[in-house]
């Protein structure tokens, strides 16, 4: 028979899907009991519309890719929603010819092989999957240009490659010049094909090719293609199929946990390695460049993650932000320290053994005010949040007035997640028991394990910045307008942390004029101090400071506000000019 | 013995060929900022555990110097990680990462604290 040559094609599809289907029942099997309840009930629900949708726009149009840069997006679609295509309308081209629905996959995606008498409708179906396989060509000259120059798509650095990764993207480069070469040859002697596929066969037949060479080019392609869906769960191609997974779970409300689970190992196996994440960490100023989410991700992959890099990063959330697959870095990354960390948590059994503090007065607080450590560290923020409580009459308990606890964040962000419950134990119980109604932080590092970690009900939990917004529209406290200029910083905890960007900049309007910037809100950036990190060394912490403070006083404003404590110590130490949290904006701006 | 109201500690030395260097050799092999450290105490006076406990990050620092772990565990475990002192240090040493690699030293070399 002369058909020998589908076989390596046939042989790889099998072994893909064959490998993808355990792979994928593994990893499903292995989520927790109400995480397959939560996919078993939305499976026939409107979400799975909604999901089927960001699957077309994200794993084949790559939207998002498009969002960050034109040429990087056009890349990743021509390759993915090309091929896509190609496959499609090479099937309905076989059932314009057929007549039949149903036919070995071999039929379709080696139509040209086969088939060499005219049928209606041949010519034009011919030319769309021409221009189907142009528009995949395209993308793949633009991957090839990738490689030497990855300026162009706004990319700095571009991923470094193993051996296996290499063969696999070696394979799908090949498949679609093969494809061309290969129809043409068998254009050159039937005259079958479109516009492109045409023309190189009258090239072909100009030159004078054999039927051996026909054969040759087929076999290449068919090898071509074998090889690259044999080599694709052990690449990062293994994300294409992933992303999808990954996507319909997502929908269905699952989310990630703590520790980490095989709903973190479908998020490490989505990563396209498309390298945005690369770019917007900041890290780079300092020279740091092996420990991006990217590399984290892969090292994940190839167990081979070491802890200076999985403890060297700030965890700023820029990455998180920026990357397209919308995979949860920062907790990942944090997942990863939980389990390198495990073994040594502490118990506090201190914490049992503190004498219980009397409340002065017995009547039930409105407000708990828990400043935390880096708020007792900036002393002038502690007494501005307190002199506008006493100013707005508010009847609160000062929570770690003297003797308080840590809120158990800079723990988490350690990985120290059992010892961080014991602390969060500890403050709950001093919270619930206080009968207050709302909890008052001038931290945005506390206000994020509040939020995340701490269940407390009924109790709002506000940062500063809203509570003294509320104050103000209340008429409980009225602002004075100056006409300094001022510049915000946005602290990456309470930004891209939880979300809060207007409530700080509402209150600057009201005292001066609030000057916007050119990488703000979710695009803002770290001011190197976080405790995300713990071997930054201090040289390269204020090498990255410099440079996020040309960013912030490029337009020479009067003043710097911020609304984090550990952001405010962090600045101070590098600028000639004013330097002040929120807090000390207000209390200074109150009128009597 | 009469009292006087006050105690002198018994005298001591230390033989620097006997030292246990195990757990300052990891820590200053992973953190060699730590090799910086003048036991100037400010990490000490801010500490959020100091506050609570009788917990000395400056004492236990010189106590790993020495080689002296009896009672390291017991005693590191109440640090939370706050990060204070790191603001604080004039050294700029990375104090938190220091207690990590004391926490993981612990168990790597399998030192348990003794009565
Ligand atoms: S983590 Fe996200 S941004 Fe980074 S390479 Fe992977 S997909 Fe791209
Ligand atoms: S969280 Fe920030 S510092 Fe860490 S890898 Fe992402 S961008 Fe870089
Ligand atoms: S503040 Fe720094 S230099 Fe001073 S004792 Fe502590 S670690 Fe050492
Ligand atoms: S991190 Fe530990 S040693 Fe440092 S100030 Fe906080 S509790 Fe004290």
């Amino acid at each position: 028979m002369e058909n020998y040559f589908v076989l390596p094609f046939t042989v790889g599809t099998v072994i893909l899907f064959s490998i993808l289907l355990v792979k994928y029942a593994l990893w499903i099997s292995k989520l927790s009991k109400i995480d397959k309840l939560r996919i078993v009930q939305s499976i026939f629900s409107r979400r799975t519309l909604s999901a089927i949708k960001e699957c077309f726009m994200e794993c084949l149009i790559h939207r998002r890719i498009f969002k960050r840069n034109i040429l990087l997006g056009y890349m990743h679609m021509s390759l993915a929603f090309g091929w896509f295509l190609l496959i499609v309308v090479g099937h309905i081209e076989w059932v314009v010819y057929s007549g039949t629905f149903v036919t070995y996959p071999w039929n379709s995606i080696f139509f040209q092989y086969f088939v060499h008498e005219s049928f209606p409708g041949e010519k034009i179906m011919a030319n769309i999957m021409d221009f189907l396989l142009l528009f995949v060509l395209s993308g793949v000259l633009l991957a090839y240009f990738k490689r030497i120059n990855s300026r162009m798509y706004g990319i700095k650095k571009t991923t470094k490659l193993k051996p296996r990764d290499r063969m696999t993207m070696c394979a799908l480069w090949l498949i679609f010049p093969l494809r061309l070469l290969a129809e043409g040859a068998t254009a050159s002697f039937y005259h079958n094909g479109g516009f492109l596929t045409n023309s190189v066969g009258r090239f072909f037949e100009w030159i004078q090719i054999s039927h051996t060479t026909e054969e040759i080019l087929w076999w290449s392609y068919s090898i071509s293609l074998g090889v690259f869906f044999v080599g694709l769960p052990w690449s990062r191609y293994m994300h294409i199929f992933t992303e999808v997974l990954l996507i319909g779970i997502r929908s269905t409300g699952v989310k990630l946990k703590k520790e980490f689970n095989s709903y973190s190992r479908i998020q490490v196996y989505s990563c396209s390695r498309c390298g945005i994440c690369i770019d917007v960490c900041q890290m780079h100023i300092s020279n740091i460049s092996n420990n991006q989410s990217v590399y984290i991700l892969k090292n994940i992959r190839d167990q081979n993650l070491t802890d200076r890099k999985l403890f060297n990063c700030l965890l700023c959330g820029r990455c998180e932000q920026a990357c397209p697959v919308n995979i949860n870095l920062n907790d990942l990354r944090i997942s990863q320290r939980i389990r390198a960390t495990k073994e040594y948590n502490s118990d506090y059994a201190f914490l049992k053994t503190l004498p219980v503090e009397q409340p002065v007065e017995d009547k039930t607080p409105e407000v708990i005010y828990f400043a935390g450590c880096m708020t007792h560290m900036t002393p002038g923020i502690k007494k501005s949040v307190l002199k506008v409580l006493e100013k707005a009459n508010v009847n609160y308990q000062f929570m770690d007035k003297d003797k308080g606890a840590c809120c158990g964040r800079p723990l988490m962000l350690a990985g120290q997640y059992e010892a961080a419950k014991k602390l969060i134990a500890h403050n709950r119980e001093k919270i619930l028991e206080s009968g207050a109604s709302t909890l008052l932080v001038s931290c945005p590092i506390c206000y994020k394990v509040f939020k995340d970690d701490y269940e407390l009900g009924q109790i709002s939990i506000k940062h500063h910045s809203e509570y003294f917004l509320e104050l103000v529209e209340q008429g409980k406290i009225t602002l004075k307008k100056s006409d300094k200029s001022i510049v915000y910083h946005d602290p990456c905890e309470l930004g891209r942390g939880c979300g809060v960007y207007e409530p700080p900049r509402n209150l600057l309007k009201m005292t001066g004029n609030l000057q916007s910037i050119q990488q703000e809100k979710v695009n803002s950036l770290c001011c190197s101090g976080s405790l995300g990190d713990l071997c930054l060394s201090m040289s390269d912490r204020n090498t990255i400071k410099a440079e996020t403070l040309k960013v912030l006083l490029n337009q020479n404003p009067d003043m710097l506000a911020t609304a984090c404590p550990l952001c405010k110590k962090t600045f101070v130490k590098g600028v000639d000019i004013q330097v002040k949290d929120i807090a000390e904006i207000v209390a200074e701006s109150m009128e009597n | 013995m009469r009292n006087f109201g006050f105690a002198t500690t018994k005298s001591r030395t230390v033989d620097y060929s006997k030292i246990d260097t195990r757990l300052i050799g990891y820590i200053l092999e992973n953190e060699p900022t730590f090799n910086a450290c003048l036991s100037c105490g400010s990490c000490t006076a801010i500490c959020s555990a100091g506050n609570l406990t009788n917990f000395n990050i400056r004492k236990l620092s010189l106590l790993i110097r020495l080689g002296e772990l009896e009672k390291i565990h017991t005693e590191i475990d109440k640090c939370m990680l706050c990060g204070k002192c790191l603001l604080e240090c004039p050294r700029g040493i990375n104090t938190r990462n220091v207690i990590m690699l004391i926490k993981k030293g612990l168990t790597i070399f399998d030192i348990k604290d003794q009565e």
